[in-house]
């Protein structure tokens, strides 16, 4: 187990080496961060860009700027942001638990609807409740994330003034942003329950355990539900990357202060360094959530824990 | 029809039963009873309604939709006389696994993999007897002990992957006996087990029948397995009852014409004693216009010895890694076949017998380059694998084929058949145009004794022994020299099992077929080869003519797997000491090599292993 995690490990530094060398690369191609503060700021000689430029140190070797950028990540100063100067050690700080905190909620909103969800289907396979939870699923999965945003803000803040719009501003905010990437989310994961569900419902142990006289609760959520923990681990780690994606588009629409919102305003200034450090962050998160579920898996599958 | 003995001793009496799925009847008006310390058995061949039966009577079959036209269950439980089809499913609860338990037939797949043994008995424990966990793991130890496992205190802990099929079928039967069942439900318990296992459940669940005065309704396919164990026998067929009698009647004056041609069909140990060669038997058929006999008998002496050998295997090795360090070095690995050397020559039908582990089929795998050897030789036709191309290789695809355990696992079932046994002849390139193509799988439908018109139909719409046919027909498509039959009659029923073997047996008295015949049924083997090698953890410990293993099997091995073979006779049950020790695994460490075999003859081509 300890080889088999410090294999992962070396896969996962290496995995963030590749990402923040193509980012940091591919941004460097989309616009000149000096042309972009200087924007509507009138007579601006080329003189003065280059001047800018410097001061940035952005006209120096791309390789010099990304190995400063990864020495920057070992020695945790990731520099100041080229609009306003702000550490952005402490833009991210600022930001990344409020990210992390309605990712966590988003999950637990899905987790929590699908998996009854799922098992209800399955079990009435076929039936008009399986149909209906399906329809439903499908929907769900069918329609924007903004848009349901845009709804319930429409419904639940305009018209019956019981949430709060948009920004991070007591518990009751939380509820919005939460509920809305939980529901994109759980619309896939229903069916992915239901499907792992029907395969291990048709298991002989399920027979086994019905035939000791358990009851159907027991039977679903304890003999079931675990045999299907192996698969929804799996996606839900494959899933937290997405759904990572999906905030930054939802923290944009309730003005949630988060990596969302920080990445979304570094990639219109070109700020190279918050860019490079947000998406950093992020990937290293969505590396350490699936590194995370390898070690789950011999947690919950003692086939893999003993081997 | 006779009605059942319904005296008052009954622990169960099922009467006038009839289950069905949708609008189709599975079981028609079935009555028979159960006292306790009687083993009724329920025999019958596929859809014969007698698994359904068991699972009505713990009302498990409510779940997958079926409903109860007609009848009563009635059981002698702790509350007095119940009829079981009137409880409901909270009130089944506390009859199951409490009063009535059931032990399946995949021991496999019958442990949740996620729990411990331990867990698993417990759970039944703390749900009916109210035991704290700890008080139920120590009651769990007791019922390990019960069913003979050694090491009972380790085995708790463990979990199911770490157990092998004859364990975990024991920690069933414990499982099912925690709280000391009134009637026990036994569905097929010992069909997925080898006989040597099998004989030791069978013992254990006779022994503890006696001990606990359980009733037990054991229901199976194998004749031989009823007369080793039941009291009185009810014979299904299609849903009904056709014979029901005490096991000596049944099968001194089976009454039936169905009965009569079941027993008929079924092979017998030591039926073929004094007969050189292999011989093909007629075979009773029962439909619905009555029995009738098909075929004639036919001494097989197809075997040809002068000529030089079809196959020759020189001692083959094949080991896999199964475990592996952390630096990716291999630590354990599974010996399936250490040096192992034999001939196949044409027209001869080579049985390789041996139980789970002995590698029998990793031979015919390496055969058909499915599998790469670490060492040894094989020659096809004088020619050496080693020394053959790319293409010649693939040409011998074409002259070897395969044969499956599983026929419908192995047609794919988005293919009509008769595009599945057209595919050799296209992939080997043996005929282009297509109306000849379709001429050739017509005949080869026919020749399995199957119609043309059956090549537009997919596997879903046929039964198991068609499906296996249909197997044959493909395999026979591209012209083969050798067939290798893995389990190719296991998953069959007795009556199709012996048409089949006659279609092997004609198929090649006519093109003169090579088989390398893989099974653990002796009773089959003896009937078909002509020469057999009884493999026992990779290596060969005894080797000779049919006669020669059969007739006077010579290694302790063998005498033991013959002895372990239940006989479709009641006078002759199996008398074995209960064995609690497991077989041992052909797994081992790196560098622990397994002790070579050296053999002597014991008569001309009857070679045995010393010991």
């Amino acid at each position: 187990m300890a080889g088999f995690i410090v294999k992962r490990m070396l896969q996962a530094i290496f995995a963030t080496l590749i990402v923040t060398l193509l980012v940091s690369y591919a941004i460097r191609l989309t616009g000149d961060p000096a042309l972009m503060l200087t924007q509507g700021a009138g007579s601006i000689t080329e003189a003065d860009l280059a001047r800018i430029r410097e001061a940035l140190g952005v006209n120096r070797p791309f390789l010099v700027q990304y190995f400063e950028f990864l020495r920057g990540m070992v020695t945790f100063d990731f520099g100041k942001s080229f609009l306003g100067g702000t550490s952005v050690g402490l833009l991210i700080k600022g930001a990344l638990p409020s990210t992390l905190v309605l990712a966590f909620w988003s999950m637990l909103v899905s987790i929590m609807i699908s998996i009854p969800l799922g098992i209800t289907a399955a079990v009435h396979r076929n039936k008009m409740v399986d149909q209906v939870i399906r329809v439903f699923s499908l929907v769900g999965l069918s329609f924007p994330n903004f848009w349901l945003a845009i709804m319930l803000v429409l419904v639940f803040s305009i018209t019956w003034n019981l949430l709060p719009p948009s920004g991070m501003v007591g518990s009751l905010s939380y509820i919005m942003p939460s509920v809305t990437m939980g529901i994109i989310l759980t619309a896939t994961n229903v069916r992915l329950v239901r499907t792992t569900m029907l395969e291990t419902l048709n298991a002989q142990y399920i027979m086994v355990a019905r035939a000791k006289g358990l009851s159907e609760r027991k039977v679903l959520y304890k003999h079931a539900l675990r045999n299907c923990a192996i698969p929804l681990i799996t996606y839900l780690g494959l899933q937290f990357g997405g759904l990572l994606g999906g905030i930054v588009v939802i923290e944009r629409v309730f003005n949630w202060p988060g990596m969302g919102t920080l990445a979304f305003d570094a990639v219109g200034a070109r700020d190279y360094p918050v860019l490079q450090a947000t998406i950093m962050v992020l990937s290293l998160m969505i590396i350490l959530v699936n590194l995370a579920v390898d070690i789950i898996y011999g947690l919950v599958d003692p086939r893999i824990r003993t081997e | 029809m006779k009605e059942s003995s319904s005296d008052a001793s009954s622990l169960i009496r099922v009467e006038n039963l009839t289950v069905a799925f949708g609008a189709e009847k599975v079981v028609e008006d079935l009555s028979f009873s159960v006292r306790s310390g009687q083993t009724l058995a329920i025999v019958g061949e596929s859809g014969s309604g007698k698994s359904v039966t068991s699972l009505s009577i713990l009302r498990l079959a409510d779940i997958s939709g079926a409903h109860y036209l007609g009848g009563r269950i009635l059981f002698e439980s702790t509350k007095g006389e119940q009829d079981l089809l009137a409880l409901s499913q909270q009130e089944m609860r506390a009859i199951r696994g409490k009063e009535i338990a059931m032990i399946f037939q995949e021991p496999m797949t019958s442990l949740n993999p996620v729990f411990t043994i331990g867990d698993q008995i417990a759970e039944v424990l703390q749900l009916h007897e109210g035991m704290a966990r700890k008080e139920a793991l120590a009651e769990g130890v007791k019922l390990l002990k019960m069913v003979r496992l050694a090491d009972a205190e380790s085995i708790i802990g463990r979990y199911p992957h770490q157990l092998s099929g004859g364990m975990r079928q024991r920690v069933m039967i414990a499982m099912a006996l925690a709280c000391r069942p009134k009637l026990l439900i036994a569905d097929e318990p010992t069909t997925a087990l080898d006989v040597t296992i099998q004989a030791q459940i069978l013992a254990i669940l006779r022994d503890l029948k006696d001990s606990l005065d359980m009733g037990i309704i054991f229901i199976t396919h194998d004749m031989g397995v009823v007369a080793e164990m039941a009291d009185d026998v009810v014979v299904m067929r299609k849903g009904h009852k056709v014979e029901e009698q005490p096991v000596e009647a049944i099968f001194t004056n089976p009454q039936h014409l169905y009965t009569q041609t079941l027993l008929s069909a079924v092979p017998k140990l030591g039926a073929m004693n004094g007969e050189d060669f292999p011989k093909r038997l007629p075979v009773s058929v029962y439909d619905e216009a009555g029995a009738h006999t098909e075929g004639e008998l036919r001494v097989q002496n197809t075997a040809n010895y002068e000529a030089a050998p079809l196959v020759r295997v020189e001692d083959l090795v094949v080991r896999f890694n199964v475990k592996k360090n952390f630096l990716g070095r291999p630590t354990h690995r599974v010996h399936a076949v250490e040096e192992i050397s034999l001939d196949i020559y044409p027209g001869e039908t080579l049985a390789l017998v041996g139980e789970s582990g002995s590698g029998k089929s990793t031979i015919g795998r390496t055969i058909q380059q499915l599998q790469e050897s670490q060492a040894g030789n094989i020659t096809f036709n004088g020619k050496r694998f080693a020394d053959m191309g790319r293409g010649e290789k693939r040409a011998l695809r074409q002259k070897i084929q395969y044969i499956f355990q599983d026929p419908y696992a192995s047609l794919d079932p988005r293919k009509t058949v008769g595009f599945s046994i057209a595919e050799p002849i296209r992939t080997h390139g043996i005929l282009h145009d297509q109306e000849l193509i379709e001429k050739r799988v017509s005949e080869l439908l026919d020749r399995v004794g199957l119609s043309a018109s059956h090549g537009r139909r997919y596997p879903h719409e046929f039964s198991g022994g068609q499906r296996q046919r249909i197997c044959i027909a493909r395999a026979l498509a591209s012209d083969p020299e050798l067939i290798i039959a893995d389990e190719a009659l296991s998953a069959l029923d007795v009556s199709v099992q012996a048409q089949i073997i006659n279609l092997f047996m004609d198929l090649q008295e006519e093109r003169g077929l090579s088989y390398l015949f893989i099974s653990h049924d002796m009773a089959v083997v003896e009937q078909i080869s002509h020469r057999v090698a009884v493999l026992y953890l990779g290596q060969i410990v005894e080797f000779g003519s049919r006669r020669q293993v059969f007739e006077n099997p010579t290694h302790s091995y063998t005498q033991n797997l013959l002895a372990a073979v239940p006989i479709a006779d009641p006078h002759q049950r199996i008398m074995m000491a209960i064995n609690e020790a497991d077989i041992p695994s052909p797994i081992r460490a790196v560098g622990n090599e397994p002790a070579r075999l050296s053999h002597r003859e014991v008569a001309p081509g009857h070679l045995v292993a010393n010991q």
